[in-house]
């Protein structure tokens, strides 16, 4: 399949124009000894029909999409109405770039003006960014921030973060002389208020947690700000799991100076964990260190009410080495689908999936640990998932539940000590009452 | 005179109690008093309230306030800005790919595993790299992972060493990558042809030299002939090229940037492999290495054997996770696809059009746009706005006006060695009718500067919004909007 429009007259034209007879002659400038002299050893071409049975088949060979799961752990599936499909697929959203030309890109700015502005609701705070990659580089930056912010040299980890997003933030502060040092939790599920006590002894840039933490427990985010605060750090607030904020009170509100996560609740599907949304809220002194796009309202020379990108000096292009972060382009296509994906739903209708999803869970975690020998883990109250304990090893659990179609939850044991026969299981709206009654009765069966 | 409709913000439309029926009732007894005595959110004051017309309306609306690739040419200097294949776009949202979680068993997600696979395969053979990552979410990542892939690799030996050079015709995205990777960048001059200047090269090039990042062709569109000898250089030294392949859809199937000493490299997905720009992303930045490399790369890697595939994640020498899960999978099915369509001779032509469609508007626009260097163009060409300076004309006035024309103004911020910049990026999927309407678009407009510059200063006319006061809206922000009391 080619999408090429040029016709063999048109090339000839356009040889004779340039001055040359091939095309060939056009990379004069490559040294010989280099260039390709064989094809590439890439798969014959294929037309639309056969790529779409090629692709189809690759699909079909992903069997997950016929189990009834419970999977969460950082993406999450949620209803997406068919409104955010079809909007967001419009050509005019989806093949633009970076809106460098406002004047012709209003559309994209003026959505992104909304998106901030929902994200500055959501979270309780000043200012929000135009988005970030996802959740564990929104976390990332969040620690760079704290660190430019404060200038010390430490910022305190829950180990309820969830282990991937401790993993890239280790991965970015590795090289810059920053340390990450692990705050363990408590019987509970949270954050241990004695062990951060203890570590907040030395001076730290921020106290980085998650909220409905990786075990699906609501931290005290109030409680934890007031202790980050106390040693004048700053309390970094991250969530893996954004359609909780419809439901919690926003992070801002409750002490946290920076609110990030992960927006794929939101509209976007889990696509095997990618594109996803990254979302970052600050305090508005902090804005010259946010990272990222971030769009302004304006007017233009006739007075009309438009939309700009702005405070451009803290980014690459102008600062160079001395940016805020290296990121240019972000995910505006996926920070249109979550707008959508709000504005449709609305005030009541997040209150009612977000509220949905707690209820759900909570029915959820009654049937189950009816389930003889089936306990809950942790004590600390939960939005859309808990850890469950088991009395038998969970993969062999895992494997029982999968032969009767089930992917009941995701084993903790290999990423927690501590944590054997635990899963951690997560129930969203789309689970109905007869689909977690399903999982109650297999889990009985696999365990009598 | 009828007032022209303006699109109020959501937030000005709606009015308490509307709203889009979209959940069932629960079907779980209700527990009115759970989550008691937890924080617990009121009304969020402001949050929409609009039904669904008059949200497919708002978006439809201000749909129209954009320019995009399926309206005409745009001509993004390095941002290559090429159709976007519909079936691309069909195929990945099938349920079986966009309904999988990157949770799920290695076992039942074989399909994604190895779609990942392929294309770091393809990945691989086209650029003449060893192996590739494809957790990077956009360029700039790459360039980051890239980069603390050649720190890790120089600190096994030793030393992670100091600096890295970079030239002064590189994207900011390079300076600052480097940086947060903790290096100090020193910068290397560009000689007249606007290629690296060996004898700069050669007095930098130390011990204390971890890397060269170079873009090739670079920013100027002009491939660094002596890039050979570029990586002969740095390898002296006991440095890494890091190869920025934002521009590599001028090479594809033409030369590979393995066999000219690159030891590093990015690929922009979303440019060279035709993945839509979304309105600035998302986009994907796979890393590509040489061999003596491949231990460093992000964790998990995919293995395959005996047709199976699974994640590796027992690799002690990884630089570690750059991102969670497994990249921008959505982003990957599509760049995968626009491979398998075209095989080896339409991946070739990928470069041959893109190169041709270039020279073409080079050719048509000497003589009336100043360039700078006169080294042969690749896939873009850089022009300024010299000429027209003379009638107090700049590159933002023709921009501007270009709007006017129907078409999308070119790159114009970079590079920094070109004032009044106007980088130009045709790609290979235009037609000769749409380049031509650029052509004649850009003569009219030289020929408007001399005799009426005051209507490219006041330029666009046509557009929902005419010129915008950037000074002010940066001076005063308002970020979001805020409910009158």
């Amino acid at each position: 399949m080619s999408y090429l429009s040029l016709s063999d007259q048109d090339k000839k034209e356009m040889l004779a124009a340039v001055g040359i007879r091939s095309t060939e002659e056009l990379f004069g400038c490559v040294p010989k000894t280099v260039r390709l002299k064989k094809d590439l050893d890439l798969p014959a071409p294929l037309a639309e029909m056969d790529l779409v049975r090629a692709v189809e088949e690759m699909a079909g060979r992903n069997a997950c999409s016929h189990y009834l799961s419970f999977l969460g752990g950082g993406a999450y599936d949620h209803f997406i109405p068919a409104v955010v499909d079809s909007l967001s697929s419009r050509a005019e959203f989806v093949s633009p770039y970076t809106p460098y030309q406002p004047e012709v890109s209003q559309g994209t700015l003026q959505i992104i003006f909304e998106f901030q502005t929902l994200v500055c609701q959501l979270t309780g705070l000043d200012i929000a960014n135009d988005s970030l990659y996802e959740g564990a580089t929104g976390a990332a930056e969040a620690v760079l921030m704290a660190h430019r912010l404060t200038n010390r040299p430490k910022v305190l980890v829950a180990r309820t973060l969830h282990p991937q997003y401790r993993e890239v933030i280790r991965t970015y502060i590795k090289n810059l002389g920053v340390e990450a040092i692990d705050v363990p939790y408590g019987q509970d599920g949270r954050v241990d208020p004695a062990a951060l006590a203890a570590l907040l002894d030395d001076p730290v840039g921020g106290v980085v947690f998650q909220s409905p933490n990786y075990f699906g427990v609501i931290e005290d985010v109030k409680a934890l700000s007031e202790a980050a605060h106390g040693r004048k750090a700053l309390s970094v607030a991250v969530t893996a799991e954004a359609l909780s904020l419809g439901l919690l009170e926003a992070p801002g509100k409750l002490g946290a100076d920076i609110v990030t996560g992960e927006g794929q609740s939101f509209g976007l599907p889990l696509s095997f964990g990618g594109a996803y949304l990254g979302f970052m809220a600050c305090r508005k002194e902090y804005v010259r260190q946010l990272p990222g796009r971030i769009t302004g309202q304006t007017t233009d020379v006739e007075g009309r009410r438009g939309y700009v990108l702005t405070l451009a000096t803290r980014e690459q292009h102008i600062r160079r080495e001395k940016a805020t972060s290296n990121i240019c382009s972000n995910e505006a296509l996926c920070a249109l689908r979550a707008t959508i994906f709000l504005e449709s739903l609305g005030k009541d209708g997040l209150r009612q999936m977000a509220w949905q999803n707690a209820q759900k869970a909570a029915y959820a975690l009654d049937v189950l640990t009816a389930v003889p020998g089936v306990r809950r883990k942790f004590a600390g109250p939960v939005f859309n998932e808990f850890v469950l304990e088991f009395p038998k090893p969970w993969t062999k659990l895992d494997a029982a539940l999968r032969d009767k179609g089930i992917l009941g939850g995701l084993g903790l044991e290999g990423a927690f000590d501590g944590l054997k026969n635990c899963a951690l299981v997560s129930v969203t709206e789309l689970k109905r009452k007869e689909d977690i009654d399903r999982l109650a009765r297999t889990l009985k069966e696999a365990l009598s | 005179m009828i007032k022209e409709i303006r699109e109020p913000l959501i937030f000005e439309l709606g009015a308490p109690g509307k709203k889009a029926d979209i959940l069932p009732a629960l079907d779980v007894p209700e527990k009115k008093d759970l989550l008691r005595g937890v924080a617990l959110r009121g009304d969020i004051d402001g949050f929409p309230e609009v039904s669904e017309p008059e949200v497919a309306r708002h978006f439809t609306r201000l749909s129209q306030k954009n320019y995009c690739v399926d309206l005409g040419l745009y001509p993004l200097g390095s941002c290559t800005m090429k159709y976007n294949p519909k079936v691309n776009e069909r195929l990945s949202g099938l349920p079986g790919l966009a309904g999988s979680h990157p949770n799920a068993p290695e076992e039942l997600v074989q399909g994604n595993l190895e779609i990942l696979r392929r294309l770091e395969t393809s990945l691989c053979e086209i650029a003449g790299m060893d192996a590739f990552t494809l957790q990077p979410a956009a360029g700039a990542h790459g360039e980051l992972t890239g980069m603390m892939i050649i720190r890790a690799a120089l600190a096994d030996r030793g030393d992670p060493r100091k600096y890295v050079l970079i030239p002064d015709s590189a994207h900011g995205t390079n300076p600052s990558s480097a940086h947060i990777c903790g290096y100090a960048v020193k910068e290397i001059k560009s000689n007249e042809d606007g290629m690296i200047d060996l004898a700069s090269l050669e007095q930098e090039m130390t011990g204390e030299v971890a890397a060269l990042m170079v873009t090739n062709p670079n920013t100027l569109g002009v491939f660094e002939s002596d890039i050979c000898r570029v990586a002969e250089i740095v390898h002296a030294k006991g440095g890494l090229v890091y190869m920025d392949g934002a521009n590599m859809n001028a090479l594809t199937g033409i030369v590979r940037p393995g066999d000219m000493g690159v030891d590093v490299m990015h690929i922009n997905l979303h440019k060279t492999f035709s993945t839509p720009h979304g309105g600035g992303g998302p986009g994907s930045g796979p890393v590509g290495v040489k061999k003596a490399l491949a231990a460093y790369l992000p964790a998990p890697v995919v293995v395959e054997n005996g047709g199976r595939f699974a994640l590796d994640h027992d690799r002690p020498k990884s630089i570690g996770r750059v991102r969670s899960f497994n990249g921008n999978f959505s982003i990957i099915i599509r760049a995968l696809c626009y491979i398998m369509s075209l095989g080896p001779k339409g991946v070739r032509e990928i470069a041959e059009y893109a190169v041709l469609n270039a020279n073409y508007i080079r050719k048509r626009l000497e003589g009336v746009y100043h360039l700078k260097y006169g080294a042969a163009s690749m896939h873009e060409c850089v022009f300024s706005d010299k000429f027209q300076k003379d009638f107090g004309v700049t590159n933002l006035d023709i921009a501007k006006r270009l709007i006017d024309y129907g078409v999308h103004p070119p790159t114009m911020s970079f590079p920094l060695i070109v004032h009044g910049a106007l980088m130009i990026e045709p790609t290979e999927t235009e037609s000769k009718r749409d380049l031509d309407h650029f052509v004649e678009a850009m003569l009219t407009i030289a020929r408007e500067a001399k005799e009426n510059p005051d209507l490219l200063k006041s330029a666009p006319h046509v557009t929902y919004v005419r010129r915008l006061d950037e000074v002010a809206a940066a001076k005063t922000p308002i970020l979001k909007w805020e409910k009158k009391n």
